[in-house]
C-alpha cells in the first residue's frame, strides 16, 4: 500500500493507483471530463487530454493530471487551492473557446457534462475567443447523428468504439485544429463499420453525438386523425424508466409506462414480449431442427447456431465475420417479427391498410432505428417498424406532454399482441434469449415438463460464460456473450475450431445486454444500474403466470388462425430475413 | 476496395510485413515502406494495410491524416518537401514555398500535369542548422535563398 496526503487527509491505496482514485477513496470529488471508469466493462478512458482534473503536488513544478498520474509514498496532493482553480477555468474557457454555444436548443442540454462543468466552476461570458472552425458537416444516420462541432476530443467513443465493442469505426484523425474523430476516410457512418449500437452515444459527454430523435413524428403521427397508431415496448425499457423521473434503478414500471402511453393517445399498447415469444417459437423450432439434422450427421456444419436478435450483433456479423455468414438464426427480430405481424394480421383484424397503420417502438436502443430503416423490412416502401423512439426520448415526451407518471394509475397491455410469458421478458438481460429459448427447445423436445424453469448458471454478469444443457441426454453447449468485443472473442474461437463445441450463441452488443442499450437512461459508467435493472428483469419473470414462449395463448392462437406451423411457409415469408456480407471499412 | 485483397497486387508489402518478428507497434513503418513502394497510400491501399495488420482502417487512416510525410495522392517523379518547422518558418521557408509554387504553378500538395514534380510541406526534419530545409526526393538542400529555387527545379526538369 502506498500512503499519501491529498488536502490534508491521510489516505493508504494500492501502488499503481491514480491521484483520482486515491482522492475518491477520501470521498473528495476532483472535477473530471474525458475520463470515464466503466468499471465492468473493463473500460477506463485515460486520454488525459482535457486537464480538467489538474491538481498540485508538493514538489513538482507543473500541475498534474488526477485521472492519469500514479500515487507515491509520502505524496502531498492539493485538489482546491487558488492556483489549480485558476488552472481549471482556463482549460475550460479553452475548451469552450471553440465550442457552438446553442445550448438553448442542443440536443444534449440538461444532459451535458460540459454544460454541467462550465456551471461548476462559476463560467460567465466568454473571455477566451478563439477562431471556431466549423469544417465538419452533420453526419446523420437513421440511427445517430454526429455533430463534430462539438467535439471535445475526449476520445471517450474512441475507446468505447475500439477498445469495448472492438467495432473500430472511429479514430482520432488530422492533427491540430483539424483533429476530430471520424471514420476512416471521414465517410458517413452508414458505409463503416459501424454497427448502429450507439454506446458511443451512451459515452459522450456532450452533444457531439445523440440519437436520431423520433419523436415529433410520432407527435404527427398520434395527431393524424387518418391513422392508427399502435406501439411496442421493449422487455428492457420498464426496467429503467424511473431512473429518468427520481425512481431508483431497478424500479419496475411496466403499469404506469402502458398508462403514459395510452395517455399519450397511442390506440393500442402492445408488447414486444409477445413478439420475443414469437420469436422463441420460430428460433426455438430452427434450434431444433438444426440440432436434429446436427445429431443425424446430417450437416456436421448445423450447429452452432447464434442469436438474430440483436440488430446492432447482426451488423457485426456482416462487416467482421463473412466465414460465419450462415450460422445465425435466420428468424427476425422481435421487433421486426412484431412490425411483420402488425401490419399483417393485426391491420388484416381492424380491415385497415397497412399504410394506415402507424407501428411505432419503444426501445432501449439506438440499433433498432437503423433496424426498422432496411429495405428489406418494407413492403412498397412502407416500412413494417415506422418510427422508433428510444427510453429517453419517451422519457422526454411524457415531460413534455405534462404527465405525471407517479401519480397514473397501473394499466394492462392490450390484446391481443399485448400477451407475453417471462421468457419474452428477460430477453432484455444477457443470458435471456437463450434461457427462453432453452425453456422451450427443451419441452418440445423431450416432450415432458422442466422441473426447474430457471437456469441459474446462463444468469449474470460475466462478458463471455459457458453453460450445459442435458436435452433428451444430449449436452447442449451454450456460449454467451454481451459487449461486442466479448463476442468477438467467443466467435474467433468457433470460427477457429470450436474446441468447446459450443452448439448456441446469444450474443447481445451492449454491455449488460438490452438494459445497458445506448437509448436508455445514462448510467454514466455506474455498473450497480445495469445490475438493478437485471434483477428487475428476472423478478417479473418469476412473478408471470406464464414463462414459456410456447404456452403463450395468444401465440397458440396466431399460429392456429394465421400463420400455420413454426417454420412453415407464411412464417418464413413473414417472420424471416437473410444476411449479407458486408464489405466496409 | 475488396478486390485489392485477393489479388497480388501488394505482393511485395505482404511480403515485407510477413517478414516482420510481430506486427504490434510496426503500422507506422509498414506505411513508411508502402509509400516509398508505391509512391502514396490510396484508399484501397490502406484497407488492405488495415487486414493485414488486424487494425481498423480507420485506425490506418488516423495515422495517415496525422503524419504530413505520408500522402493520399500520388506523388510527381520528384517529391519537392519544404520544412515549415519553427526554425525554417522564421528563416524565410513561406517564402521559399512561394517560390517553388511560382517556379511549378502548383500548390502545396499538388502534383504537376507531366507528373514530373509534387510540392509538400513538412514539419521539421531535424536539421535546424541549415534552416531553411529543403528536400527532394530525400536529398537535402540547406540555407536554400529564393534566389536558388529556380537552379533546383531544372537540377531535376531536365533528367530523364
Amino acid at each position: 500500500m502506498i500512503n499519501l496526503k491529498i488536502d490534508g487527509k491521510s489516505v493508504s491505496v494500492p501502488a499503481g493507483s491514480t491521484v483520482l482514485e486515491a482522492a475518491r477513496a477520501l470521498n473528495i470529488t476532483i472535477p473530471t471530463l474525458c475520463h470515464l471508469d466503466l468499471h465492468d466493462t473493463k473500460m477506463v478512458n485515460k486520454a488525459a487530454s482535457c486537464r480538467v482534473c489538474v491538481v498540485e503536488v508538493k514538489g513538482r513544478r507543473n500541475l498534474a493530471p488526477a485521472c492519469a498520474t500514479p500515487v507515491f509514498e509520502g505524496m502531498e496532493v492539493i485538489t482546491n487551492n487558488i492556483r489549480v482553480m485558476e488552472a481549471r477555468r482556463i482549460v475550460m474557457e479553452l475548451l469552450i473557446s471553440d465550442h457552438p454555444k446553442d445550448c438553448l436548443s442542443c440536443r444534449k442540454a440538461g444532459n451535458c457534462e460540459l454544460q454541467d462543468l462550465s456551471e461548476l466552476l462559476s463560467l460567465r461570458g466568454h473571455s477566451i475567443s478563439g477562431e471556431s472552425v466549423s469544417t465538419y458537416k452533420k453526419d446523420i444516420t437513421p440511427s445517430l447523428i454526429r455533430d463534430m462541432d462539438k467535439c471535445i476530443m475526449c476520445r471517450r467513443c474512441e475507446t468505447m468504439c475500439n477498445e469495448v465493442q472492438t467495432v473500430g469505426a472511429l479514430s482520432g484523425i488530422n492533427r491540430g485544429f483539424n483533429a476530430v474523430v471520424s471514420s476512416a476516410f471521414e465517410l458517413p457512418m452508414d458505409e463503416t463499420v459501424c454497427t448502429h449500437c450507439g454506446q458511443c452515444v451512451a459515452v459522450c459527454p456532450t452533444g457531439a453525438l445523440t440519437e436520431n430523435d423520433h419523436s415529433l413524428k410520432v407527435y404527427e403521427a398520434l395527431a393524424d386523425p387518418g391513422k392508427t397508431v399502435i406501439v411496442q415496448t421493449a422487455p428492457a425499457v420498464r426496467v429503467a424508466l424511473g431512473e429518468a423521473f427520481g425512481e431508483e434503478p431497478g424500479s419496475i414500471m411496466t403499469g404506469k409506462m402502458v398508462a403514459a402511453l395510452k395517455h399519450m393517445g397511442f390506440d393500442y399498447v402492445f408488447d414486444t414480449n409477445f413478439s420475443a415469444d414469437l420469436t422463441i417459437m420460430e428460433e426455438g423450432a430452427e434450434l431444433l431442427d438444426r440440432l436434429d439434422k446436427f445429431l443425424n450427421h446430417q450437416d456436421t456444419k448445423a450447429l452452432p447456431i447464434l442469436t438474430s436478435c440483436c440488430p446492432a450483433w447482426v451488423n457485426f456479423i456482416e462487416s467482421q465475420f463473412p466465414e460465419l455468414i450462415h450460422i445465425p438464426s435466420s428468424a427476425k427480430s422481435p421487433q421486426q417479427m412484431f412490425g411483420s405481424i402488425a401490419k399483417s394480421y393485426f391491420a388484416e383484424k381492424l380491415g385497415i391498410d397497412r399504410k394506415n397503420l402507424v407501428v411505432v417502438s419503444l426501445m432501449p436502443c439506438l440499433a433498432k432505428k437503423q433496424e426498422a430503416h432496411m429495405e428489406q423490412y418494407s413492403v412498397d416502401g412502407n416500412q413494417d417498424v415506422d418510427l422508433v423512439i428510444t427510453t429517453r426520448e419517451f422519457a422526454n415526451m411524457i415531460r413534455q406532454m405534462n404527465i405525471n407518471i407517479h401519480e397514473l394509475p397501473d394499466m394492462e397491455y392490450d390484446d391481443p399482441l399485448g400477451i407475453s410469458t417471462g421468457a419474452g421478458m428477460i430477453f432484455g438481460s444477457t443470458g435471456g434469449v437463450i434461457e427462453a429459448a432453452v425453456r422451450t427447445a427443451y419441452e418440445l423436445k423431450t416432450k415432458h415438463p422442466l422441473e426447474k424453469i430457471e437456469f441459474e448458471q446462463l444468469r449474470g454478469f460475466e462478458g463471455v460464460r459457458l453453460g450445459h444443457v442435458d436435452v433428451d441426454g444430449f449436452t447442449l453447449n451454450i456460449g454467451i456473450a454481451h459487449g461486442l468485443g466479448n463476442a468477438r472473442s467467443l466467435l474467433e474461437e468457433v470460427r477457429d475450431g470450436n474446441p468447446r463445441e459450443i452448439h448456441a450463441i446469444e450474443v447481445m452488443a451492449c454491455p449488460g445486454g438490452c438494459i445497458g442499450g445506448a437509448g436508455q437512461p445514462y448510467h454514466h459508467g455506474n455498473s450497480d444500474i445495469l445490475k438493478a435493472r437485471q434483477k428487475a428483469i428476472y423478478e417479473i419473470d418469476k412473478n408471470s403466470k406464464l414463462r414459456k414462449s410456447h404456452e403463450n395463448p395468444a401465440i397458440i392462437e396466431l399460429y392456429k388462425t394465421f400463420l400455420g406451423e413454426p417454420l412453415g411457409e407464411r412464417a418464413h415469408q413473414l417472420l424471416h430475413t437473410h444476411y449479407y456480407v458486408k464489405e466496409k471499412v | 476496395m475488396a478486390k485489392c485483397a485477393t489479388t497480388d497486387q501488394f505482393k511485395e508489402l505482404d511480403e515485407f510485413i510477413d517478414a516482420l518478428p510481430t506486427k504490434k507497434g510496426e503500422l507506422i513503418r509498414v506505411l513508411h515502406h508502402a509509400q516509398n513502394t508505391y509512391g502514396y497510400l490510396p484508399k484501397e491501399l490502406q484497407v488492405h494495410i488495415a487486414k493485414k495488420m488486424g487494425v481498423s482502417t480507420a485506425k490506418v487512416f488516423g495515422v495517415v491524416s496525422f503524419y504530413s510525410f505520408f500522402s493520399m495522392e500520388p506523388k510527381g517523379e520528384y517529391d519537392i518537401s519544404i520544412c515549415l518547422g519553427t526554425a525554417c518558418y522564421v528563416r524565410g521557408a513561406d517564402k521559399i514555398v512561394q517560390e517553388f509554387k511560382n517556379e511549378l504553378g502548383i500548390e502545396v500538395g499538388e502534383t504537376t500535369a507531366d507528373g514530373k514534380f509534387s510540392l509538400s510541406a513538412l514539419r521539421c526534419v531535424g536539421a535546424c542548422g541549415l534552416a531553411p530545409v529543403v528536400l527532394v526526393n530525400g536529398k537535402v538542400y540547406g540555407r536554400v535563398t529564393e534566389a536558388e529555387v529556380k537552379g533546383i527545379v531544372d537540377e531535376y526538369r531536365h533528367k530523364d
